[in-house]
Formats: C-alpha cells, sequence, structure tokens
C-alpha cells in the first residue's frame, strides 16, 4: 500500500514526460523505421492480393463491372479446362528449358570471368549488355529471327541441309525459341551475380588445391560449387519466380499474341491475360492470378525446405 | 449483370494483380488551363490517312486547339487499350478510333460516350453505317469513317510469267464467278508453273467469305449459332480444302506474312480498300502488284472504321467537333487519297476526287471507281453482335491450326467448338 501510494504520489511531474517519450523511443521507433515498407506492402502487395481474390469470387466484367457472387465457380471451371493445364504444362516447360541452360552457362562463365583476364571490368560490363536491352525490343528481333519460312534460323538451317523447324507450330520448338530470349537476357546478369559469390570464395582454398595437385576442373567442383551455394540458392529462387510469370516474350512471339493457334507457347500469365483482355472476363482472369500465386507459393516452400536440408548437411559436417 | 462504378479500382487492382503487363502509354487527360488553350488526344490504329498535315489543317482552323496524334499498331492493341481504359474510367484519348468488329461489344457501354448530335453529321453516311452506331435509345455514338469494299489484289508479273492475262479488266472476267472460281483458277496458276502460291493465308480468305454471311455467327437476338451453323462448317471446310495446295500458309499479319508481300510468296490476295496502304507500305520496292474490280461470290465488305468521343474526355464539345470535322467528305477524301480508306460518307460517292483517284503504285489503277463499284456490289451487311469478335479469333485459330500442320480438319473444327463453348 505504501509503496504505491508513494508512487502515485510521486510519479506525476517533470520527468515523466521525458520518460514517456524516451520509452516511447525504445519501444515504438523500431516499429516505425520498418513500417514505411509495410505500410507500401499493405498498400500495394496485401491489398490487391485481398481484392483479387474477392473479385475471383465473383461475376465480373472488364467494364460492367461487378456481378452476382460465384463462389469457388471459377476455379472449379479453370481446373475442368484443358487450356488451364496446357498454360500450366507450357510455362513449366519453358521454366525448365530456359533456367537450366541459363544457370549453367551462368556458371560457366562467371568462372571465366573469376580468372585473371586482361580488362575484366570490359568483359564483365559486357555480359551485362543484353540485360540492358529491353525485353520488348529482344523479343521483336528474335521474333522476326525464328519466324516460320523467311526467319534468319530457318534459313541457316537450310543451309546446312537441315529442314525447316516449325518454330510457331510446334509446342516444345516454341518453347526452346521463347526459352532463347529469356537465356539471352538473363544469362549474364546470373552470371554477375555468380561472379560475385565466386570471388568472395577465400583464395586460400584454391591455393591449398593447388599445392594438394588438384586441377582447375576439380577445383571447380571441390571448392568453387559447394562455397557459391547460397548465391545458387538465391539465384534458383529469383529465376524460379521470373520464369513462372513469363509474360512479355511469348506475349510478343507472334502477332497475335494469345499464345499460338494450338495453345503451343500459352503460359499461365498469357492466359491470364486472354481471359481478362480478350473475353473481358475478369472474375475467372483474378481466379487464374489466385492459383498461380498459389502455385508459386507451393514451389517456394519446396525451395524452402530444399535450403534446410543443404544447411543441415553443411551443419553436419 | 449489374452495373457497377467500382471498376476503378477493380481493374486498377486486378491489373497491378496480373505480375506483369505491358505498359500502356498513358496519357492523363490535361485540365483546361489559362482560359482558351486545348490539347486534344486522338487515337488511331493501322493507318487511318490522318497525317501531320491534315491534322494541321485543324489546328490553323482553331489557334487555341493543339491536335496530338497516338497510333496503335493493330485493331486489336486498340480494342483492348480501349476496354482497359473504359473500365478504369480515365486514360483514354479525347477521340477514339474503333472498328467495326467489336463495335457491338462497346455498344453495350454506349453511355459512356458522348453521342453525335452536330446536325451537319445528318445523313452523313450509309444507313448500315450509322445503324450499326446507333444503340436502342437512338443515340449514335460512333463517326464513322471508313468501310471496307473488297477487291483482289494480284501480281501482274507473276500472272504474265505463268500465263495468265495480266491487265486488270481481263483479271476481273477471268475471277467472276463464286470462290470456287477464285480457286479453280488458283489450281490453274499453279499448274501452269505460276511462282509462289494462289494466295497468303486460309484466315485472310475466310475472313472474305464469312463476311458474305448475313447471321454467321449469332442470330439478330444475340443467340450464338457458331458451332450449328452448317454455313460456317461449309466456309471453314472450303477455305480449308482449297488452302491444302493454294496457300502460302503465311498467317496475316505476322512476320513472314509481310515478308511474303514483298518476295512474291503468293500471287493473290483479298484486298479491302484500306489493304492498298498496308501493301504499298510493307512492299515499297515491289513491282507488279495491281487490283482487280472483281471479288469472288459477288461483294464484300471488310472492317472499317468510326471514331468516338468517351464521356471521360475533358473536352466533350472540341473533341466532338473535331471527329465531326475529321470525317467530314472532304476530310475524309484527302484521308482516302492518303491511305486508300474507302468514304462511309455519301456525300463523297460519285465526286470527282473519289471517281478519278487513282494509286500509282498499283500501275496507276483507278482505285476510286474500282472501289465504288466494289461497295455498289455489297448486298450483305453480316450481324456482328457482342460474341463476334471472341468467336472470330476461335476460328482464326482454328484455321491457323489446319494451316501450320499441327491438326487435320476435324480435329481442329473440335478445338473451335471446344473453345466457343467455354466462352460462356
Amino acid at each position: 500500500m505504501t509503496t504505491a501510494k508513494s508512487t502515485a504520489t510521486r510519479s506525476p511531474r517533470r520527468i515523466a514526460w521525458s520518460q514517456r517519450l524516451g520509452r516511447w523511443d525504445i519501444k515504438l521507433s523500431p516499429y516505425l523505421y520498418v513500417s514505411p515498407f509495410f505500410i507500401l506492402f499493405a498498400i500495394v502487395g496485401l491489398f490487391p492480393l485481398l481484392y483479387t481474390g474477392y473479385v475471383s469470387l465473383h461475376q465480373w466484367h472488364l467494364i460492367g463491372g461487378q456481378g452476382d457472387f460465384v463462389g469457388f465457380e471459377h476455379f472449379a471451371f479453370l481446373l475442368s479446362q484443358r487450356a488451364f493445364w496446357v498454360a500450366l504444362g507450357n510455362t513449366m516447360s519453358i521454366f525448365l528449358i530456359s533456367t537450366i541452360p541459363q544457370l549453367v552457362f551462368a556458371l560457366i562463365i562467371a568462372a571465366v570471368l573469376d580468372t585473371n583476364l586482361r580488362g575484366a571490368t570490359f568483359w564483365r560490363m559486357g555480359v551485362l549488355l543484353p540485360y540492358v536491352v529491353m525485353p520488348v525490343a529482344v523479343t521483336l528481333i528474335f521474333s522476326n529471327m525464328f519466324a516460320d519460312q523467311y526467319g534468319l534460323v530457318n534459313t541457316l538451317l537450310g543451309q546446312i541441309g537441315l529442314g525447316p523447324i516449325g518454330f510457331h507450330s510446334d509446342a516444345l520448338s516454341s518453347h526452346v525459341a521463347i526459352a532463347t530470349m529469356v537465356n539471352f537476357r538473363w544469362t549474364g546478369y546470373n552470371a554477375l551475380i555468380l561472379l560475385a559469390g565466386m570471388q568472395a570464395i577465400n583464395r586460400d582454398y584454391y591455393e591449398a588445391a593447388t599445392i594438394d595437385g588438384a586441377g582447375r576442373i576439380r577445383q571447380f567442383f571441390s571448392i568453387t560449387i559447394p562455397q557459391l551455394r547460397p548465391t545458387l540458392i538465391f539465384v534458383i529462387i529469383m529465376s524460379t519466380i521470373g520464369g513462372l510469370q513469363i509474360f512479355d516474350e511469348p506475349r510478343l512471339y507472334d502477332q497475335y499474341g494469345q499464345g499460338g493457334a494450338n495453345s503451343q507457347w500459352m503460359t499461365l500469365t498469357i492466359y491470364l491475360y486472354n481471359l481478362g483482355w480478350g473475353q473481358l472476363n475478369f472474375g475467372r482472369a483474378a481466379a487464374v492470378a489466385w492459383l498461380l500465386f498459389l502455385i508459386i507459393v507451393l514451389i517456394g516452400l519446396g525451395n524452402y525446405l530444399i535450403t534446410r536440408r543443404i544447411s543441415s548437411n553443411e551443419a553436419a559436417r | 449483370m449489374k452495373l457497377s462504378r467500382r471498376t476503378t479500382t477493380g481493374a486498377a487492382i486486378v491489373a497491378a494483380s496480373a505480375l506483369a503487363l505491358v505498359a500502356t502509354g498513358c496519357s492523363t487527360p490535361e485540365a483546361p488551363t489559362e482560359g482558351e488553350k486545348i490539347t486534344l488526344t486522338i487515337a488511331t490504329f493501322n493507318d487511318f490517312g490522318y497525317t501531320e498535315a491534315l491534322l494541321q489543317e485543324y489546328m490553323d482552323l482553331h489557334e487555341n486547339i493543339t491536335v496530338v496524334h497516338n497510333k496503335a499498331a493493330t485493331s486489336n492493341d486498340a480494342r483492348e487499350n480501349m476496354f482497359t481504359k473504359l473500365g478504369a474510367g480515365s486514360g483514354l484519348s479525347d477521340v477514339e478510333a474503333i472498328e467495326v468488329d467489336w463495335l457491338a461489344e462497346l455498344m453495350q457501354y454506349s453511355d459512356l460516350f458522348v453521342p453525335v448530335t452536330d446536325p451537319d453529321t445528318n445523313n452523313r453516311w450509309v444507313d448500315w453505317k450509322t445503324a450499326a452506331a446507333t444503340d436502342a435509345a437512338g443515340n449514335l455514338i460512333g463517326y464513322g469513317t471508313d468501310i471496307g469494299p473488297e477487291g483482289v489484289c494480284y501480281r501482274a508479273d507473276l500472272f504474265e510469267a505463268a500465263g495468265l492475262p495480266s491487265d486488270r479488266e481481263a483479271v476481273a472476267e477471268l475471277l467472276t464467278g463464286d470462290w470456287d472460281r477464285y480457286f479453280e483458277v488458283g489450281r490453274q496458276y499453279l499448274a501452269a508453273g505460276g511462282e509462289g502460291a494462289w494466295f497468303d493465308s486460309a484466315g485472310a480468305t475466310y475472313q472474305g467469305v464469312v463476311n458474305q454471311i448475313k447471321n454467321a455467327y449469332e442470330q439478330n437476338d444475340g443467340t450464338v449459332i457458331a458451332t450449328t451453323n452448317p454455313e460456317v462448317k461449309a466456309a471453314y471446310e472450303k477455305v480449308l480444302t482449297a488452302s491444302a495446295d493454294l496457300s502460302a500458309h503465311l498467317g496475316q499479319w505476322g512476320d513472314d506474312w509481310f515478308a511474303g508481300l514483298a518476295n512474291g510468296a503468293y500471287a493473290t490476295m483479298l484486298c479491302p480498300g484500306w489493304m492498298l496502304g498496308v501493301i504499298s507500305g510493307n512492299a515499297p520496292d515491289t513491282k507488279g502488284w495491281d487490283i482487280a474490280n472483281v471479288f469472288p461470290g459477288g461483294g464484300g465488305n471488310w472492317g472499317g472504321s468510326y471514331l468516338t468521343v468517351p464521356k471521360q474526355s475533358a473536352h466533350p464539345e472540341e473533341a466532338s467537333a473535331l471527329a465531326s470535322w475529321l470525317t467530314a467528305p472532304e476530310q475524309q477524301l484527302k484521308a482516302f487519297a492518303n491511305a486508300g480508306t474507302f468514304p462511309s460518307q455519301v456525300a463523297t460517292y460519285g465526286s470527282p476526287e473519289l471517281e478519278g483517284a487513282t494509286n500509282e503504285y498499283f500501275n496507276n489503277a483507278p482505285v476510286g471507281s474500282i472501289l465504288t463499284e466494289r461497295s455498289q456490289a455489297i448486298t450483305v451487311a453480316p450481324f456482328k453482335g457482342v460474341k463476334y469478335f471472341p468467336i472470330n479469333d476461335a476460328m482464326q485459330k482454328s484455321l491457323t491450326r489446319v494451316e501450320d500442320g499441327t491438326q487435320t480438319i476435324e480435329e481442329s473444327w473440335q478445338g473451335f467448338l471446344d473453345e466457343v463453348n467455354s466462352l460462356g
């Protein structure tokens, strides 16, 4: 009682305000400092995400706007559509055909750049050059090269006696053509990130390996790759997200931009675009957006599990 | 369906969540500042024939007005831009060009456009042009620009090399008849060792056939009959059977197709007036293109456009005045001279400017009188309802699937049925 009384009588007055400020400063300000990101994320990330979910549960026309509530009807419709599964398959196929060679080449280029080259900065900037070019410009040039009858690639193939390839009729060929554009743009970018990772590797390892008599190749596989793991995981996750959202390249691959007459290169984002802006059906388009989101989350989770496994393996060593 | 104005946020939100979209060049309408100075924007596609000089004329007449012209590459781009921004409620130009194929889709939202009220425009256009752009309440929302009466463009040099007549009267006579006649002459051309193929693509040829069918995909009340209409299936099969040996298999508007315009990949193509500018613009160094006053199966109209003034325009009155001026007969004749866009304005027919118009590129063909005659041969005004554009898109895709060899005629027809049914 007495203590309570004494604090009660003592507590107000001069020190209180600055003390309270000080307490706020400690408790609140860290949150204030990080809040701009979260506020921004809530506005441009979370809210659109939830609102898209809301749209996906309604009939929704691009101009007419909101219609009746239909529950999960759009989702059921999409999952029963062959087109959706074709789009998913195309997305995965283009993703794999682009990401795997891209990472292999990026690794090789980075390893070469990591050696003592003359004019190192020149070469390093050189590999980044394709990344600077607008994706639309890249696609227009490549689409012209991959034209079925008078394109550069088929003309060259014809001269060495190989038949023309139906880059706009055969699904796999179209995926290869689109993956080429993606690789052209992103290989150099990934190579630079991997190069940065390589530069951070302790040079003593290489010195010791050289003394032990290990060759360049052995050093690459036994030192560089294991040491590069965290960087590699980052690059893989970034390429996964980018690969699943691929849009510019397939959209501009032919004159119609709808992913081909037989949906040969119709990716999920193209399918979404066709539904939303071709058929003006925003409800279904929003449902595709959500399904795509779920797929990316799923693959992200897979990445996370693999990452954990790798790091725990490291710890066990 | 309930209509709501909440689409502003809706469109913006879904657009943001659509992960990656082509950036569309937005132009925010400028607020009217400092008295009278006004900037009007006009958006068109392909080539309307609105040159800088023509727009400058208007600016000279109205000193307080500056006109800025934005051009989209294709009608598809313009359509997507139109619907996105109409839904968003802002961002459209003061004057927007629209094409007849997607006019019906827009007519559902005719209340979002400023009606045509200028008394000068009374009876300015051919009846069917006006009727198509008039809504149930009797409001006309489009200022007609051109129509697309079709002739046949051909390579006189290739005809001659194959031993066929090459002057345009003789070619017109040779091709007079129905589609079977057109295909039959094609086989003669190939049998005589003609270079390349007979026509460019099944898709383009099909456009000619389908535009002669009154109710191809929909009945007048909007019921979709595309999948059951025997005329559609017959047209589909007829064109594809012919294209097997007669087509160059080049998808229209593709890179190969444009290359084919110049390199003699095909000897003939269907030619609405506005196509003349496309040919001469993309194959400027090719000699031998000519146009014959004939069309398989009678007459046909392909395309044609309107100018509209969206209500979201900051200067609807000034924009309406500009649209009215541009579509007045005098200006349309100049546009025709620039790009071959054949007028939809009644007053121009029979005028010496139109009758006497020739085109140097097409071996000085009297294009004015040829296209006038072609427009008189048009007997069918096809009904194009709300679903016309997406159904025709599905049809074009199924034609392409057969042309590029991925599917047989029957398989691809099945794909067309599936796609139309899923439009829902």
